[in-house]
């Protein structure tokens, strides 16, 4: 079986971001970066089928030369192969799937896997993109999946519920937490990933489909108010939650 | 409360390791935040070590990871070595302890001075804690002084017959094998004592109000016979297990750095949210002052075992750095640790947060592994060239 997963890097949950003089982009000082986390079960999963059914695995990123760093961490997981499209420029959602699409087109994968979305520009729309530049049925949000022979069946979040979906081989998947609990990189493979060479690629398409204009920070949350500190601030704080706030 | 830890780091010493020093320091990082800090208060009132975590971190290369792959080692160098047993420490330093001990007293001498079919024998499997390993070297009534031991060893046919006591040993109930040091024909020697061997018991020590969550325990030894394949044939005299505390007190001078920080971070986000008089006590001056000293001597600390280990990792390290860096950095977190409980007011003595565990372990950590004194007094010899502690000492 032959297994791919993309992966990008994004801004790590705890940093506070700003935007950047332009208006329009982030402020890259004083950010660090990681694997985006819902990579991290797609990582697994292409582990978990590579144990179960043989084969190989590859994992592929467009972005900056930092980018490696998510490919490091993929081969310290166990991914044996890694592309980087190296690109400084902004690519949106299209432009990265263009670019994805013809690294993957020459590959003849099995089975693609994303992150469901990368929590920087929330897009959700790579790995369907993807999928469908490939020809192939895409499966979102997948928090099950087993594949026997061609068939592959997954469980994907719904409001409210799960449903289930089948598809045949090959098949583009994009990994919901719950997937799986992906490995800690162990001394082993991190020492491993260490000699292990990342291929680099120049962009095949560079031309972005949307133009971010500008970009703005939330409102800053209202002030928390104490009504009171025993039992007579009851009546108040229920009166609040009903009309002030509306939540019961 | 470790949720989100990213460590502390004010002076970008992240920018002066390599790639792989920063993944393994992460990695170790997110296995403490995942498995150990929701479970240690527990097994710290409970007295137990969490042996389900003995095979996890068995399997991501904890144990002996500087030795050569061939005996189950990673052959990581030891900076990355030391920014693991500061994460580990950041979950209890009893946890760092146990990793010590397998590491830098079991392993290391079992390496060092070990035969090749000991190497052989017992490396890879103590790599694998499929054999937990301890280090007998303390007994009752030498502590400082390891080279007034009682315990002895006296050749008979086949082997040699080991009788004395030790004190104060770290996972000794739990072991599978025990480094033993005894005099042979008053030249302190090391041994293999198995478990199994007639006359080798290891009773628990109960009562400990530090290091609650590491199994500690005694070393009793009643005509023990021990065969000649156990002997460790390449070290004669103090310098053998001086070596491997050599070892030990190097993941120390790291390890407690952890317990500081995270009592450092505990704290700091305490403060900003603990309101009194209207506003955050992080407002005060007074509390500023603490968490700029606790700042303060972190970045020493850091500074100083990273300096350290690349020493170690050149060759050009003695044992008087690692006497001075073990010194410092246990007195610093220890205070870092009483001072945070002081932020956090009454708060600081509940078990909800780590504050009072660290400082109580701490207590132990600043005195095992040489005592806070004896390497006051090893650098005063060394800077002065006269040692204070030798009882034979005439001028």
């Amino acid at each position: 079986m032959k297994i791919a997963v993309c992966v990008s890097q994004v801004p790590d949950t705890t940093t506070k971001v700003k935007i950047g003089p332009d208006g329009k982009t982030i402020d890259p000082a004083g950010v660090t970066y990681i694997i985006n986390p819902y990579d991290e079960f797609a990582v697994e999963a292409a582990l978990q089928l590579k144990e179960k059914n043989g084969g190989e695995t590859v994992v592929i990123s467009v972005g900056k030369e930092s980018n490696k760093e998510a490919i490091k961490k993929a081969y310290a997981m166990g991914i044996e192969k890694g592309i980087l499209v190296k690109t400084d420029a902004e690519m949106d959602s299209y432009t990265v799937a263009r670019n994805l699409a013809d690294v993957l087109k020459e590959m003849n994968a099995d089975v693609v896997l994303f992150g469901k979305q990368s929590i920087d520009y929330d897009d959700m729309q790579v790995g369907n993109i993807t999928a469908e530049m490939l020809g192939i049925p895409s499966i979102s949000v997948v928090v099950s999946l087993s594949i026997e022979g061609n068939k592959v069946t997954c469980e994907r979040e719904i409001e409210g519920g799960k449903e289930i979906v089948e598809a045949t081989l090959p098949v583009a998947l994009s990994a919901q937490r719950g997937l799986n609990n992906p490995r800690y990189p162990n001394l082993k493979g991190i020492m491993a990933a260490k000699s292990r060479a990342i291929e680099e690629r120049q962009p095949t398409y560079t031309e972005n489909k949307t133009e971010i204009t500008g970009m703005k920070m939330p409102k800053s949350k209202p002030k928390g108010k104490i009504v009171g500190t025993d039992v007579s601030a009851v009546p108040e704080l229920v009166k609040l939650l009903r009309e002030e706030a509306k939540v019961i | 409360m470790s949720t989100n830890y990213k460590g502390v780091d004010y002076f970008n010493i992240d920018a002066l390791l390599s790639e792989e020093e920063r993944m393994i320091r992460d990695t170790t990082r997110d296995f403490v935040t995942n498995e150990v800090i929701p479970v240690i208060e527990k097994h710290n009132q409970a007295m137990t070590f969490p042996r389900d975590l003995i095979p996890k971190m068995a399997e991501l290369g904890f144990f002996g990871p500087t030795l050569p792959a061939e005996y189950g080692g990673m052959e990581v160098n030891n900076v990355a070595y030391g920014l693991m047993m500061t994460e580990l420490e950041r979950g209890d330093s009893g946890l760092r302890s146990f990793a010590s001990v397998q590491s830098g007293l079991v392993m290391y001498p079992i390496y060092a001075y070990g035969s090749e079919e000991q190497k052989k024998k017992w490396l890879p499997s103590l790599a694998k804690a499929e054999k937990i390993g301890c280090f007998g070297l303390t007994e009752p009534d030498f502590g400082s002084n390891p080279g007034g031991m009682i315990t002895n060893a006296k050749k008979v046919d086949g082997g040699y017959i080991l009788n004395g006591a030790k004190m104060w040993i770290t996972n000794s109930p739990i072991a599978d094998i025990a480094v033993v040091w005894a005099k042979l024909d008053g030249v302190v020697h090391g041994f293999l004592v198995e478990r199994g061997f007639k006359g080798f018991e290891t009773p628990q020590t109960h009562g400990k109000l530090s290091l609650r969550a590491s199994i500690t325990g005694e070393i009793t030894l009643q005509d023990v016979f021990v065969p000649d394949a156990n002997l460790l044939p390449g070290v004669k005299g103090l310098k053998g297990p001086l070596g491997c505390l050599n070892q030990a007190r190097y993941g120390i001078a790291w390890g407690v750095l952890g317990s500081a920080m995270e009592c450092y971070a505990t704290a700091l986000e305490y403060s900003l949210s603990r309101i009194q008089f209207d506003k955050p006590i992080a407002a005060y001056q007074m509390t500023q002052e603490k968490l700029v000293w606790m700042l303060n001597e972190i970045t020493k600390g850091q500074l100083m075992v990273y300096r350290l280990g690349r020493m170690k990792d050149d060759g050009t390290i003695k044992h008087t750095h690692i006497s001075m860096a073990k010194r410092n950095n246990c007195e610093i977190a220890l205070t870092i640790c009483r001072m945070a409980r002081e932020v956090l007011g009454a708060n600081g003595i509940l078990d909800e947060y780590p504050v009072m565990r660290h400082a109580n372990n701490l207590e132990s950590v600043k005195t095992y592994e040489g005592t806070h004194e004896m390497h006051t007094l090893i650098i005063g010899e060394d800077i002065t060239g006269i040692p204070s502690f030798r009882v034979d000492y005439k001028d």
